[in-house]
């Protein structure tokens, strides 16, 4: 149960508000805000999602820039309301198409009815797209996509390749097209993020995939979809370890999937909602290919200088490109300048060092796979270093999205949809993306 | 539609501005309110998006309040919601003008479409004025019976919010009745769910004036109702389902063929994607599953991998969540999660919450077989750009050398820390070498030649200054410059801006002063002067009695301050196991994020439907009264004369008894090397078993070759092998008899690790014809009751066991109508415990 909700853009402005249960005092959006910039301010880094400040618990979560907070004064479930903020930020993108200050700006009033059914003093109601459809009246003001802020993590399909709708991902579930008609289509993207951490020697010390199947339906009428994985796709540690077969630890599933044939045959099967949502979230730890190998050196050439060398080996198919590739390592915090040197014929590289943080970075526009670059630098200090060179800099740690690319080898091998004529032919995109969540070499 | 004003943003609420705005809206909405002109209704929107966006920013427009009401008279539905939020809003300020949308929104609510119907209801119940209650009972009663269920759904959450304007009009309208049985009858699972949310909070807080009230309230934990939920749990949204399965973890079954029932039922909700739902579920488990050790156990394993997935899987608030609660799991049973240790190492670009709850959750894991690694991790982190994670990871460093038998290698990584010259490091590193010295001090030779180079200079923050000076005062004998290295501090005592340090100085300098006075005599002198001039209440105080004490006599001075200390066996933990119990209690809920009990954070009224303490009358703390005694816990209650809950084991032990078993040879100046040397050498010559020397071993982590050494023989006694009691004649003796021995053995660390298992030893024990008859707890404290009798006579003994697997204790008390042999049944006892776990 809980008292307010509230939406605070990163200055601090309320966007929409929402008292339930008038049991909180005034001021309770300015109490939020002011310390959760100050816990930064202190140097005590995020500010947890959950505290209490006079016997209220503030709970918020960050969407796209923005903060979903919830207050209450009752020992509730923090994962129930903490699920509850992302669910809300879900269906008023649902419902927008894009989540952003501006279009939440200019669609308060519909956010407000959406509020309204959701929660009723304090008590979730209901939060499916689908069935608010019904009970909420005003038409989302659609945000021009063009417009828009560079592409955040949200976007990934927009870049890469063609063959991807790319304002597929950002159009409202309720919206009609300019056209008039809908246009019947159903979206289910596998995205897989990468921890792993190497040794100074390059040996895996701790790798995990994160994955999620995430599916965004814009069919009419709700027809039952079978989606097929790897047949040989094992769960858990008992699971049988044919030769090269997938085997996830753990997964879980949304409510509305049907697992009467995944034991037989890994098929899952729903009706989907309306709107976006995680068919399956799972984790696997087995040992896998890594995309990128990474070997970083840092070495004293002298007094008051050191050389650093960063080696990135791409090591899979060359049809496929890794893009917004960036590349950071901390340095000794005497480090006064840099002069970086790439290798002849080097395209899209960008190099920097950040001063304040004592930082190198080096982003790549696009990698192929396959392929392998070099970035020398060399810094100069502005005192001797005592110790060991090596403990006062790195890790190396790296960020990257690779397009039609999955590391787990999980694989949707068909999507069925129940037909309900024989013209009906809706458009099925299945699309593979691999960000890195936590990719770091130490020296 | 315009967006909010760009100038008003800024507006705070204290300072309502935008006056000239306000006035131009209202003279706006009275010329459309009379207007039938076609694209009124268009216009009539835009001006009330504008309103709510001046309302959204805290500028105040309830002057409107009488333009709004007429503007809504219209049938448009979207202007209908934004009248209806307005209203809402202000209706609590303006009792008045409230009344003039009583009317309209009666007529609302018997409109032909049930939205309109459901909303128009929803808003007469938010209003919250108090003299308008008698026009809410007759919209909310033909509500409930409502053949829709959206409008039943609303009317149900209506009545609660009735119930919180005037309880007496809510219960006198037998509302709460008829919510009865709705949420018995009702085909819509969410107007059942409302109905269940409504029922808790108002028979909750009606239940401390009307017997009645607590009577339903308790019905709703009855067979027939939790069943009921249960039967139709998958109709409920994922939502609804965690409110049911908080219900279901609080009821008690009736045997353990029900247990297993309800977990086969919710076994699937384990894999559900909304972790507020796995949660719930896990709680329910881990409360059926209590009085069941091993089922318990069992619980534990099954939970892990859903646990983990829920922490990768979400975003990284959803999964601060879960794993807090996965951390209060791991400190309590960190043995079934040692080998999972490498999915609590910290990814470089999570929160720093997330990073220092992982870092905990490393420090309670670690064990002999992954200390290594987790502490070659550890240090990585201690190099990290994140200062404060830097921190903390040497802190965890030193929590895990504190707990751990071999401390050989840690020492080491800790002396490097010493020597990495970054002045956080040094800081934090020196602390906890005082720590570690505190609970070792056969490290202190090497641990102060390391010490002994750190310029004291380079050393700022308080706490590290004060160990630096605590350790120059305690080895002042082996550190050369140690008086005047003091010597050099106290001349600065007027920039010594921390009394603790100020505190530290005053008493290192009096240590050192009766180990090497002539040096020191000089500055101490200094030090009592500075002292005796300082601002600071204390640190005048104590060189003042310094002074005097040592104008008295010296040599009682010299006991005074620095007599011979026994080594720390365990730093006391910041937590009574009465509160983690309690914690673990509240499970699912903010307790265990914060890490506190619910008393602690909520005020009485707000405890909600979450709070077990007030029902679990024998945990009832201070200001807390006992008062109700639900039925569903009275099984518990039985049980008590068995299974105590941990915290009355804690009051039972005896701590004469405790402060010996820890026995360490002091150290004052030249014994401690000595004796040292001597308890090291002890495991050589087997069977010279002292118990100060027994305690010394098991530090070093040689307990294992000790504890095959000094197993004693078997005496002479021999056991019934088929010994019989029933538990009532068990309880009966147990009351009667008093204690004839009562004793602290250490376990093997192969007898740890053989418990995950409990009853293993149960096997083993009967194997030694010591029988089991009741056992409990949850690691690290378990439980257990034993009986045995002589194999020729007819005496019997009785033995409580209490076993803390992370401290590998076992507190033995032995009860017998025999007390002659107790000795010897003890001996048999200790010896037959002593050889589990090895083959």
């Amino acid at each position: 149960m809980i008292s307010q909700f509230f939406v605070l853009s990163q200055r601090g402005d309320n966007i929409v508000f929402r008292d339930y249960r008038g049991e909180i005092q005034k001021g309770s959006a300015e109490i939020f805000f002011r310390k959760v910039k100050f816990w930064k301010e202190d140097g005590e880094g995020d500010a947890p999602p959950v505290f209490n400040v006079d016997g209220v618990s503030y709970f918020h979560v960050k969407v796209a820039g923005l903060l979903f907070v919830a207050t209450t004064r009752v020992n509730v479930s923090p994962s129930l309301v903490l699920e509850l903020l992302q669910r809300i930020a879900r269906v008023i993108k649902d419902y927008l198409g894009v989540l952003n200050e501006d279009s939440l700006r200019k669609n308060f009033v519909l956010v407000y009815e959406l509020l309204d059914e959701v929660i009723d003093f304090g008590y979730v109601q209901r939060t499916s797209t689908e069935v608010l459809k019904s009970y909420v009246f005003n038409e989302p003001i659609v945000v021009d996509a063009a417009r828009l802020p560079p592409p955040g993590p949200g976007s990934i399909f927009m870049q890469g390749t063609k063959r991807m709708p790319g304002t597929a991902i950002t159009k409202s579930v309720v919206a009609n097209e300019p056209g008039g008609r809908k246009r019947e289509e159903i979206f289910v993207d596998v995205i897989e993020k990468i921890s792993i951490t190497f040794s100074s020697s390059g040996y895996i010390l701790t790798c995990e995939i994160d994955g999620t199947i995430q599916m965004k339906s814009y069919l009419t009428g709700n027809p039952e979809i079978r989606l097929a994985l790897n047949e040989d796709l094992g769960i858990g540690r008992g699971g049988s370890s044919s030769h090269g077969a997938v085997i996830l630890d753990d997964c879980n599933f949304h409510e509305s999937v049907h697992l009467d044939s995944f034991d037989v045959n890994r098929t899952l099967a729903l009706v989907p909602p309306d709107g976006e949502f995680p068919v399956m979230n799972y984790r696997m730890t087995q040992v896998f290919k890594p995309p990128f190998r990474i070997t970083a050196l840092i070495e004293e050439a002298g007094s008051l200088k050191a050389e650093v060398i960063i080696k990135l080996h791409s090591a899979f198919s060359s049809s496929i490109t890794a893009n917004t590739v960036l590349i950071q390592m901390p340095l000794p915090s005497f480090t006064t300048r840099i002069s970086f040197d790439l290798e002849p014929g080097a395209v899209g590289n960008t190099t920097d060092f950040n001063q304040a943080n004592k930082r190198l970075e080096w982003g790549l526009k696009k990698i192929v796979g396959g392929s392998e670059h070099t970035l020398r630098a060399k810094l100069t200090f502005s005192q001797e270093s005592h110790g060991n060179i090596v403990k006062e800099a790195g890790p190396v740690s790296m960020t990257f999205t690779i397009p039609m690319y999955n590391a787990s080898g999980l694989q949707v091998k068909y999507l069925q949809i129940a037909k309900k004529s024989k013209t009906y032919n809706p458009y099925r995109w299945v699309r593979y993306v691999t960000q890195a969540n936590s990719y770091v070499a130490r020296l | 539609m315009a967006p909010p004003a760009q100038s008003k943003r800024s507006a705070s609420p204290s300072q309502p501005s935008g006056k000239s705005e306000v006035s131009d809206l209202k003279s706006q909405l009275r010329q459309l309110a009379g207007s039938r002109a076609p694209g009124v209704d268009d216009s009539k929107r835009e001006l009330f998006k504008k309103v709510i966006s001046y309302m959204t920013i805290g500028i105040d427009v309830s002057s409107l309040f009488g333009e709004m009401v007429m503007c809504s008279a219209a049938s448009d539905i979207v202007l209908k919601k934004m009248c209806y939020l307005y209203v809402g809003n202000y209706a609590k300020g303006n009792p008045d003008l409230a009344l003039l949308t009583i009317n309209f929104l009666q007529r609302d609510c018997k409109d032909e479409d049930p939205t309109i119907r459901g909303l128009a209801l929803r808003s007469l119940c938010s209003l919250r004025v108090a003299n308008l209650v008698e026009y809410l009972v007759g919209p909310l009663g033909s509500g409930l019976k409502d053949n829709n269920s959206y409008v039943r759904m609303v009317a149900v959450i209506g009545v609660l919010k009735l119930y919180h304007i005037s309880g007496s009009t809510c219960v006198d309208a037998d509302f709460p009745v008829m919510l009865k049985s709705l949420m018995l009858n009702d085909p819509d699972t969410q107007v059942v769910a409302n109905c269940l949310s409504a029922l808790q909070e108002i028979w909750s807080s009606e239940a401390s004036t009307s017997e009645e009230a607590s009577r339903e309230r308790e019905a709703l934990l009855s067979k027939s109702v939790v069943y009921y939920f249960l039967n139709r749990i998958k109709e409920f949204s994922e939502w609804a389902q965690c409110l049911v399965m908080e219900l279901v973890a609080k009821y008690v079954p009736s045997d353990n063929n029900e247990i297993f029932d309800i977990m086969n039922l919710l076994e699937d909700r384990l894999h559900h994607a909304n972790g507020a739902v796995v949660l719930a579920a896990i709680k329910v488990f881990l409360q059926l599953t209590l009085s069941m050790t091993d089922v318990h156990q069992q619980v534990y394993e099954r939970i892990k991998a859903p646990l983990l997935t829920l922490v990768s899987s979400g975003s990284p608030e959803q999964s601060y969540a879960v794993l807090s609660h996965l951390h209060l799991l791991v400190t309590r049973a960190p043995y079934i999660f040692s080998a999972d240790y490498k999915h609590f190492y910290c990814q470089y670009n999570e929160p720093s919450y997330v990073k220092k709850l992982k870092l905990d959750m490393l420090t309670a894991v670690a064990n002999e077989s992954n200390t290594y690694e987790i502490v070659t991790e550890l240090c990585e982190y201690a190099a990290n750009v994140d200062i404060p994670i830097a921190r903390e990871s040497i802190r965890a460093v030193g929590k895990i050398a504190l707990q751990q038998y071999d401390v050989n290698a840690i020492v080491d990584r800790l002396l490097q820390f010493l020597e990495m010259e970054k002045d956080y490091v040094t800081a934090e590193a020196l602390v906890l070498v005082k720590n570690l010295l505190r609970k070792y001090p056969q490290w202190s030779h090497d641990c102060i030649a390391v010490v002994g180079n750190i310029s004291s200079k380079n050393v700022q923050e308080p706490k590290a200054k004060a160990a630096l000076i605590w350790m120059l005062g305690e080895y002042s004998q082996d550190m050369h410059d140690a008086p005047y290295i003091l010597e050099n501090l106290i001349e600065n005592w007027d920039e010594e801006h921390s009394a603790e340090v100020r505190l530290h100085l005053l008493t290192a300098v009096m240590k050192c002063f009766f180990k090497r006075a002539p040096e020191t005599q000089k500055a101490l002198g200094a030090a009592l002067a500075s002292g005796l001039a300082d601002f600071h209440q204390d640190v005048h105080d104590r060189a003042l009695f310094y002074y005097r004490l040592l104008q008295y006599n010296l040599s009682v001075a010299e006991q005074v301050v620095n007599p011979p200390k026994q080594a720390v066996s365990v730093f006391a933990d910041t937590q009574s196991s009465e509160i983690k119990d309690r914690i673990f209690d509240e499970f699912n809920s903010l307790s265990v994020v914060y890490q506190k009990p619910s008393y602690m954070f909520t005020d009485k009224e707000h405890r909600g439907p979450f709070e077990f303490s007030d029902e679990l009358g024998n945990l009832s703390i201070g200001t807390e009264s006992a008062d109700t005694v639900v039925p569903a816990q009275i099984v518990e209650a039985n049980d008590k004369d068995l299974l105590l809950s941990t915290d009355e084991k804690e009051e039972g032990r005896d701590p004469s008894s405790n402060g010996s078993a820890y026995n360490a040879p002091s150290y004052d100046g030249t014994a401690s090397q000595t004796q040292i040397e001597l308890a090291i050498s002890s495991p050589s010559v087997p069977g010279h078993a002292l118990p100060s020397s027994l305690a010394i071993d098991d530090l070093l982590g040689l307990g294992l070759q000790l504890g095959a050494a000094t197993t004693p023989s078997p005496p002479q006694l021999k056991l019934n092998q088929k010994a019989v009691l029933d538990p009532g004649s068990f309880q009966q003796k147990w009351r009667q008899l008093p204690i004839s021995l009562s004793q602290e053995y250490s376990i093997s660390p192969q007898g740890v690790a053989a418990l995950t298992s409990p009853p293993a030893l149960l096997q083993h024990m009967q194997g030694q014809s010591i029988h089991c008859i009741a056992s409990g707890g949850q690691p690290p404290n378990l439980k257990f009751f034993f009986f045995a009798q002589k194999a020729e006579e007819s005496s019997t003994f009785l033995v409580e066991c209490i076993i803390n697997t992370s401290s590998a204790k076992a507190q033995i008390k032995i009860k017998s109508d025999d007390q002659i042999t107790s000795q010897a049944f003890s001996t048999l006892f200790q010896s037959a415990l002593s050889t589990f776990g090895f083959p």
